[in-house]
């Protein structure tokens, strides 16, 4: 079943853009991308197993971490750079943002929203850091570095000078129209300098 | 596991570059008439559009896989060419040659030189990773191959699939370096000059002349060992011998007490029956000589259409992981089309001989899709 995220990613990208993924891991998305939108694409993902997945469906991959910066390429190089649910996991997620709209003409930014309902009240009610179908960690396991709201990013974006062009919020299995900062579960954003 | 493989095989020679033609080397010097030593397994096809060109490493030689009759012991990346491998015999034809300076075959310091009828020793032109290139050019256009599919090469190797690229970025679809870099470092310069000074240390060298004598074994040995210690990381070193001794106490004598000393002093005293000590200088000089940083391996402007698998090895010292990364990076700036994977290997160096799965699931689907592609792009073309 194709993911709702990568469904509303793929109608934003024109068809035959260069795009770079960011924390691709098994290529489905830059698979989706290659066959739907004839995408020349490309992806940076840090586990090794990731890699030969993204080999194995013929995708060009670079085994590394996007902490490191991505200073081998010239700016502007891609029509678009994508960094989808990867972004709560790197460590300089400033520096990687302002990196990735260095380099891409649009910088497409998904992550799970920590202010969605059930979030709310597990730690209001029950006191316990939240677990939800977008955080589905304990606090002992998750990946997660970063924990932020729709209305964090906005306000990120705001003090940073970063347009935001478009903005989806994503329920269960369907687009949230209202009160997102509450009953959206992730948000993606397509945002510019 | 013989049925599994290319089968029995058999070394083939190809002599170019004869009076007045001699191969002009980087030197300036020349060299002829020259003559390489190459293995071919699989069928070329019609078009010769499946060829695949295995560069070996420093001891490496043209015989990649199969056996020879009577062999026990099959070629020297047998685990990766051949039906239904990695380099897959029943698509691709895979053609792997010794090197100009090499001792198995092709023309070296211990080959006849024709102006004096002796060996030429130190006689012998210094060669460099670009002139072996070079030399294996002759052998691609003898046998009528305008573009090869893939260049691919572990170590040495790496570096001659580095310098396909810079010198013939027209005949070649894609390159595989793998557990390699884009010039020596001062390091790996160091560990050459020790390996060098160990041979030429040793009196039987004798300035080189040491042909229809006693070679310089003991100084070749030497070279040999300190090579090992490099391929081997130090976690590799302890999971082999750890410090197990040879026999059940300590000798309190300069004999081999653990098990790691006698496995040195063996791949030295084995290696020494196998290979040239003059050869190992010449070779060992041109992987030192070698440079394809910055701007060298392609130029900045220059649109060229090779796609690259970049390959290295977690625990491996020798060539780390920075040196293939810095690989990928110059292709990436100048936007060509490159993977790279670290593999998390435990082996150090040798794991570019010894990773075999992960290198095959790699590889494989690599070799699949630029295949694939090329196909593509001739029916276009039609």
């Amino acid at each position: 079943m194709e993911r709702l995220d990568h469904k509303i990613i793929s109608g934003i990208i024109e068809p035959g853009s260069k795009v770079l993924d960011l924390g691709c891991g098994n290529g489905e998305l830059l698979l989706l991308l290659t066959n739907s939108k004839q995408a020349k694409v490309q992806g940076i993902e840090l586990d090794e197993q990731a890699i030969y997945e993204c080999v194995e469906k013929g995708l060009s991959v670079f085994h590394g971490d996007i902490d490191s910066g991505l200073t081998e390429y010239p700016d502007k190089s891609f029509d678009c750079v994508i960094l989808n649910q990867t972004m709560q996991e790197a460590k300089k997620i400033d520096f990687v943002i302002q990196e990735a709209l260095r380099v891409g003409r649009e910088v497409i930014v998904g992550f799970p929203n920590f202010a969605y309902i059930k979030a709310r009240s597990m730690l209001f009610f029950r006191g316990k850091a939240p677990i939800s179908k977008s955080l589905p960690y304990h606090w002992y396991d998750t990946p997660n570095l970063h924990f932020l709201s729709i209305s964090d990013f906005k306000d990120y974006c705001r003090e940073k000078g970063i347009k935001v062009e478009q903005r989806f919020y994503l329920g269960q299995k369907r687009v949230v129209k209202i009160f997102p900062n509450v009953f959206a579960l992730q948000a993606l954003f397509l945002i510019s300098r | 596991m013989k049925e599994k493989g290319v089968g029995e095989v058999k070394t083939g020679y190809f002599t170019f570059a004869e009076h007045p033609h001699e191969l002009k080397l980087e030197s300036g010097q020349s060299l002829g008439p020259v003559t390489l030593a190459y293995e071919a397994y699989g069928t070329l096809n019609k078009e010769k559009s499946n060829a695949i060109l295995v560069c070996h490493a420093l001891s490496g030689d043209a015989h990649a896989a199969g056996f020879y009759e009577g062999d026990k012991s099959p070629g020297w990346w047998d685990e990766m060419i051949g039906p239904g491998k990695a380099l897959d015999t029943n698509k691709y034809f895979v053609l792997c040659s010794n090197v100009i300076g090499g001792c198995k075959g092709s023309t070296g310091p211990a080959s006849v030189n024709p102006k004096t009828g002796k060996p030429y020793a130190l006689g012998f032109p210094i060669i460099t990773i670009k002139d072996m290139v070079r030399a294996q050019k002759y052998l691609i256009d003898h046998l009528g191959i305008k573009q090869l599919l893939c260049v691919i090469g572990g170590s040495m190797g790496g570096m001659q699939t580095l310098q396909w690229v810079a010198t013939y970025p027209e005949n070649v679809q894609s390159a595989i370096p793998i557990a390699t870099a884009l010039k020596h470092s001062p390091q790996q310069i160091a560990f050459d000059e020790v390996g060098r000074q160990a041979v030429m240390a040793d009196p039987a060298w004798d300035e080189g002349n040491y042909y229809g004598k006693a070679a310089p074994e003991r100084g070749l040995a030497v070279a040999r060992m300190i090579g090992h210690i490099t391929y081997m990381s130090d976690k590799s070193m302890e999971e082999k011998f750890s410090r197990r001794l040879k026999e059940k106490d300590y000798s309190f004598k300069f004999s081999t007490d653990f098990e790691v000393e006698g496995y040195l002093r063996y791949r030295g005293d084995n290696f020494v029956k196998r290979f040239d000590a003059n050869s190992y200088l010449y070779i060992t000089k041109a992987m030192d000589y070698f440079d394809v940083s910055a701007d060298k391996l392609i130029p900045r402007d220059a649109h060229i259409d090779v796609r690259f698998l970049v390959i290295s090895f977690k625990s491996d010292w020798l060539y780390p992981s920075y040196q293939s990364q810095e690989i990928a990076r110059q292709l990436k700036i100048r936007g060509i089309d490159a993977t790279y994977c670290e593999i998390n290997s435990t082996y150090g160096h040798d794991a570019f001989l010894l990773e075999v799965e992960e290198e095959t699931r790699l590889i494989k689907h690599f070799l699949n899709k630029t295949f694939k592609d090329k196909d593509i792009t001739r029916t276009y073309e039609i």
